[in-house]
């Protein structure tokens, strides 16, 4: 009761005291006896995360373990607290499930393992090695700590990402949270809080790496009663879930990170847009929204002074291009989602016609740790030019996939070799002698090989190289793959998710993929290279805005550092990877015939010979790669075909 | 903006004198860089690319997005430039349909001027030619493998007609512009002013045109063939004859009409006197017994729909008048059918207009008699000029010809009828004389004239202050429906018209090359006036004869019957 009053008592101040949430949830800690963390990320979930959560639960509840789900009162002694977190970042080894304070981390946990995961583990606090991770070299791994993907990282974003229970402002507040933003709104000058982002050297994680600071202090000396902060939540490259990760897995640090840059440039009113593809972002940032207005850490009169700020969510609707800014802008008024020729920037003219800051959801998340640690322990991570560290979804043929964290200025080697655990091959066993190359930055982005390797990575020496660091995709790719395949895949995504408004990227994008797909089907020409170096080139320079300007960044790279690859496509006729289809020479598997005939009859050229219940041979030279003799086929035993 | 200082364009140094951005600086050096997507009255769209250039020896960017400053150095002609505004031709040549010769669009096509300029040679790339429908079903056409894409049409509709008719649809490559759900235009609140086909580079938007209906019409002998002739198709008919506007053309287009086999040729400002009388008319009697007020003119039909669509409570504020052209065509068909026994079957009336939604109002149901349309045809200025060139005719070495009487006189008031504020002008000249029963000397209303979009007048007569609102396009005529809507507006009389300073800027005239061209038609309409005989509509003797002997009064039974029209409220 007493608690219930002193809650509506701060309520009414408008004034809420950090201090005495931070020390309730440390009380009422000190009764848990284990804490329970399922993945609840999207990966995991989809892996079946839910489905442990309830059967932990039902069977502590059979065994009359008391267990607790949230800490909005105090649970009785030696109790179990149960949470789904956000994305803990080992995707590939969902569901995750870490228990504290054992420091177990127990991967690809099913239904089926919870009986012996409570009674041995839970109630004896036994270690079940199975559900361990064993790492390529046979090293069976306890904690995360022990696990070579977690160990090589530096996690300080994504520390309460999987850390916390999203749905628990009292756990986040227990954590330090929101003492940031008090300190901005409460203590901290507009220009104090600029020039401490300027000194931090914060860049802009969503691609660009705009100097933040900058781009607030551009937005504070503009006059208007009305400004805006925006949340760019609309991540759409291919592979990339880092922005994503971080609204399910930490959506109050966004939050946070949103209210501190209101303060910092005046505005009043913020926007979170995310892409309605994230339906768990939304619902975990719309929770967290409530909570913290529930609590007037988000609303009027904020922390005794007079500074208001509300926040809403925007669904976008899944339009790549709506991750451009003025685009974004335009897609939150209600119109289609089209970029704007910039200057106006938003800073001076944005959304409604007002300054607006918009910031990626990584930058944002940045802001309260920078407040927190200070600039000099926040720059002492990093590169001089590009300070902190950078989230990446790496994926690919990688012997880990996930979400990681490192510092800026680390190489790609360690990422994909420590981190990643090597890079796999075909059969999915580890082979390092089968790197190819690893794609950066997306459709924005370029391949990068051997060579690139031990370059430390930051936002300047990617552009240096003609690649950027995007919003930071890293797909790995081994010999069994196709370059002309890899730069046509982004080229169609760009393509179809161009907004169709400037000449140069609506068409551009459209004839670069024609002359791409010709040559991965055998009929480009080698006169077609120079028209789409230059095309590539005037787009890149000519295009309105971001997805237009990096578009070509893939075909160039390709271009680039693997030029005899596709000359051997336009003259030789072949796909070294053999991922060609319409290159592939015809072949009839004589592990797979028995010798039917049926091919033989439904070739239209005559070119498949043999005899009854022998293998049979198909002639290259006279195949012209219908594919009638492959559908027709039983025993998959035709390849080379054509589609 | 700012008016200090200099840019540095090529090896001009250009002095910043408030232009908005510097495309507009390169131009004033005089040098032409193209653009398919700059317009002045529009906002700045940035998309197609062409008016790059090189800035400070860093980067490249579209000129019309850069606001100009003091020392900037900007290159308009480098061979990288050059090649990619070559690319940028080619890129939306390979995805055109490049059917040029027999394209509407041929005479006037910028896309063929620009590919021209920028010498384009050849098409790099594959050819994708767009096999779309293409919309016929208004006056207004849509040819969706014609358009680039620039997207003028969509931001004058939405940002100086503030309705929205069309919008782009799709992403990418798959993008086009179209009306709400793909529906036909016919099917939108689109009102058929055809300014999207005013700015429109190519044949992507369209004016249907009736050319081969009137061919028919003249080679059948059975029909007796009018014509009349609009106000402002005299201030931009010549351009397509290398005249200026300045110099008078109708005695040759009457020439011209004849050669093609036009019966009769008459001038619509006999309609638009005959409107001033009927409209003149209606507004002292509202003005002097509590009528609706302010009354709205009703001589644009994009207008009349704009309301019928939009403001269904405005509807009684317009003017029960039938346009212009409806008086005419109305009149030439009772005056022939009972002067001369013509049978209405055997008339057909052409109405040569500068628009494209008069061809809309043709065609309105109630404005007809008998199950005869009052107006048969409409043919634009520029389809007019299409017909003289199909025939060999050069309209600046004929010889004029008088006008057919008594439906061809007109005096200069009616002439005004063209401009925007003219219309007020007129009515006033009616007005001040009837209000006051005294001849009035004054003949010029300067309180009314001028090219802002909106403009406020107050003019005494007889002690009476009457007030009044002249607005040129439909975003500006918004603003004045909302005071009616909100039972605040202080006017008493509301002239619009709905294309840039008025008719003379109609979508049916031959595509001016700047506002400033348009102000010129203008001047030409008002310097008609000027130099004609009589300037009163009322001094219009052979008006005041025909309704003697066919109508009777002003605003009675037979000319409400000939001269007033209903509107229909209709869903948006």
């Amino acid at each position: 009761m007493d608690n219930v009053l002193k809650t509506a008592e701060q309520n009414l101040r408008k004034n809420i005291d950090l201090e005495w949430y931070e020390d309730q949830y440390n009380t009422y800690n000190k009764n848990i006896k284990k804490r329970v963390m399922i993945c609840a990320g999207t990966g995991c979930i989809a892996s079946g995360a839910l489905k442990v959560y309830a059967e932990i639960q039902k069977q502590c509840a059979e065994l009359n373990i008391p267990v607790v789900v949230e800490m909005k009162e105090e649970p009785q002694q030696d109790s179990l607290l149960l949470s789904e977190s956000g994305c803990q970042g080992f995707c590939q080894m969902g569901p995750l499930v870490t228990i504290s304070p054992d420091d177990i981390l127990y991967t690809k946990v099913a239904v089926k393992d919870v009986t012996e995961l409570v009674e041995k583990t839970l109630m004896n606090g036994e270690v079940i090695e199975r559900l361990l991770y064993t790492d390529a070299d046979g090293t069976c791994c306890k904690g995360q700590n022990d696990v070579p993907f977690y160990s090589q990282q530096t996690r300080t974003i994504l520390k309460g990402c999987g850390g916390v229970d999203p749905a628990s402002i009292e756990e986040y507040i227990s954590q330090g949270g929101y003492f940031a933003a008090r300190k901005a709104i409460s203590v901290m000058a507009d220009l104090e809080i600029c020039k401490t982002m300027i000194a931090s050297g914060l860049r802009g994680r969503g691609g660009g790496g705009f100097k933040t600071g900058t781009k607030w202090d551009l937005t504070r000396i503009q006059s208007s009663e009305v400004k805006y902060v925006i949340c760019n939540g609309d991540e759409g490259d291919p592979g990339a879930f880092m922005d994503r990760s971080i609204m399910e897995g930490n959506p109050h640090a966004v939050i946070e990170g949103m209210m501190i840059t209101a303060k910092a440039i005046g505005a009043s009113e913020g926007y979170i847009y995310v892409r309605a593809e994230y339906p768990l972002a939304v619902t975990r940032l719309e929770r967290a929204i409530e909570d913290a207005e529930a609590l007037g850490v988000l609303g009027c009169d904020l922390f005794g002074t007079n500074f208001d700020f509300t926040v809403k969510v925007m669904e976008g609707a899944g339009a790549f291009v709506c991750g451009e800014e003025t685009a974004l802008i335009a897609s939150i008024e209600g119109k289609r989602g089209m970029p704007k020729p910039k200057p106006p920037f938003p800073a001076e003219k944005g959304l409604f016609g007002k300054p607006t800051v918009i910031n990626n959801v990584e930058t944002l998340a940045s802001v309260p740790l920078i407040l927190n640690g200070g600039v000099e322990a926040y720059r002492s991570v990093g590169t001089e030019g590009s300070p902190g560290t950078k989230t990446f979804a790496l994926t690919g043929h990688v012997v880990n996939t996930g979400l990681i964290e490192v510092p800026f200025g680390v190489t790609l080697r360690k990422i994909i070799f420590d981190i990643g655990g090597g890079v796999t091959g075909s059969d999915g066993l580890k082979d390092n002698s089968k790197f190819k190359a690893v794609q950066i930055g997306g459709p924005s982005g370029a391949c990068l090989t051997e060579k690139d390797l031990d370059l430390p990575l930051d936002f300047d020496s990617l552009i240096g190289i003609g690649a950027m660091v995007g919003s930071g995709g890293l797909v790995v790719m081994n010999t069994d793959t196709c370059m002309v395949k890899i730069a046509k895949f982004f080229m169609e995504f760009t393509q179809t998710e161009s907004c169709g408004k400037c000449v140069l990227c609506r068409e551009g994008t459209k004839q670069m993929l024609s002359i791409l797909t010709d040559i991965t089907e055998g009929t480009a020409k080698m006169e077609d290279l120079p028209v789409l170096k230059e095309l590539a080139g005037a787009v890149k320079k000519g295009s309105l805005c971001g997805l237009g300007k990096t578009a070509p960044n893939p075909v160039l790279s390709t271009l680039e550092t693997f030029y005899d690859e596709i000359v051997s496509h336009i003259v030789d006729g072949k796909c070294v990877a053999e991922k060609c289809a319409a290159l592939a020479d015809p072949e009839i598997l004589a592990d797979k015939c028995i010798g039917c005939r049926v091919c033989k009859k439904k070739c239209p050229v005559d070119a498949i010979s043999g005899e009854k219940k022998e293998v049979h041979m198909i002639d290259a030279e006279k195949c012209i790669k219908c594919a009638a003799c492959a559908a027709a086929c039983k025993f998959e035993a035709i390849v080379g075909v054509g589609a | 903006m700012s008016n200090k200082g200099f840019v540095t364009v090529d090896t001009l140094k250009v002095p910043i004198d408030n232009e908005r951005n510097v495309l507009e600086i390169i131009r004033k050096g005089n040098i032409d860089l193209p653009t398919f997507c700059y317009h002045s009255e529009l906002s700045i769209y940035g998309a197609c690319r062409l008016c790059v250039v090189e800035l400070n020896g860093q980067s490249v960017q579209a000129s019309c997005s850069i606001a100009p400053k003091d020392g900037m150095v900007v290159k308009t002609n480098t061979a990288e430039l050059r090649e990619m505004r070559k690319i940028s031709l080619e890129l939306l040549l390979a995805n055109h349909d490049n059917n040029c010769t027999s394209c509407s669009k041929n005479s006037d096509c910028k896309l063929r001027e620009i590919s021209a300029k920028v010498g384009v040679e050849s098409i790099r790339y594959k050819q994708n030619t767009p096999k779309h429908p293409i919309d016929e079903s208004a006056p207004v056409t849509r040819n969706p493998n014609k358009c680039i894409l620039c997207g003028d049409c969509v931001r004058y509709c939405k940002e100086v007609q503030g309705i929205g008719a069309i919008d782009f649809a799709y992403r990418g490559s798959e993008c086009v512009v179209q009306p709400v759900f793909g529906n036909n235009m016919s099917d939108v609140e689109c009102v058929y002013c055809g300014q999207c086909a005013r700015v429109c580079p190519t044949d992507g938007i369209n004016i249907k045109s009736q050319t081969n209906d009137v061919w028919s019409t003249l080679s059948d002998g059975s029909k007796t063939v009018y014509a009349h002739i609009a106000p402002a198709v005299r201030a931009a008919f010549g351009e397509m004859f290398n005249l200026g506007p300045q110099d008078d053309i109708v005695g040759r287009i009457v020439t011209g009409l004849r050669m093609l086999g036009f019966d009769k040729v008459y001038d619509t400002s006999f309609g638009a006197d005959m409107t001033v009388w009927e409209e003149g008319t209606e507004c002292i009697s509202r003005i002097e017994n509590d009528g609706v007020l302010p009354i709205m003119t009703s001589c644009c039909p994009a207008w009349v729909k704009y309301v019928e669509h939009n403001y269904h409570e405005v509807l009684p504020n317009l003017s029960s008048c039938k346009s212009p052209q409806g008086m005419m065509s109305s009149m030439i068909k009772e005056y022939h059918n009972k002067e001369d026994s013509i049978a209405r079957k055997d008339m057909v009336t052409v109405a040569i207009m500068p628009c494209s939604a008069k061809k809309f109002e043709a065609d309105r149901p109630e404005l007809s008699k008998d199950g005869f349309q009052d107006t048969d045809y409409v043919v634009t200025t520029k389809e007019l000029g299409d017909m003289f060139k199909q025939a060999g005719i050069d309209c600046a070495s004929l010889t004029p010809s008088s006008i057919d009487l008594p439906l061809g006189f007109k005096t200069g008031g009616a002439v005004l009828f063209g401009n925007s504020g003219g219309v007020s002008e007129a009515v006033l000249r009616y007005v001040q004389e009837k209000l006051t029963g005294k001849t009035n000397e004054q003949i010029v209303f300067d309180e009314v004239r001028g090219n802002e979009g909106l403009r406020e007048a107050s003019i005494s007569i007889g002690g009476k202050e009457i007030r009044l609102a002249i607005v040129h396009g439909l975003g500006n005529a918004k603003k004045v429906c909302e005071e009616i809507k909100d039972g605040v507006s202080p006017y008493h009389i509301v002239e619009v018209m709905s294309c840039p300073n008025g008719c003379v800027g109609g979508a049916g005239q031959p595509v001016p090359e700047s506002l400033d061209h348009i102000i010129k038609r203008k001047d030409a309409l008002y310097n008609a006036d000027a130099t004609s005989q009589l300037h009163k509509p009322q001094e219009n003797i052979y008006a005041a004869s025909l309704y003697e002997k066919h109508v009777g009064s002003v605003g009675g039974h037979a000319a409400h019957d000939l001269f007033h029209t209903t509107y229909t409220p209709r869903e948006i």
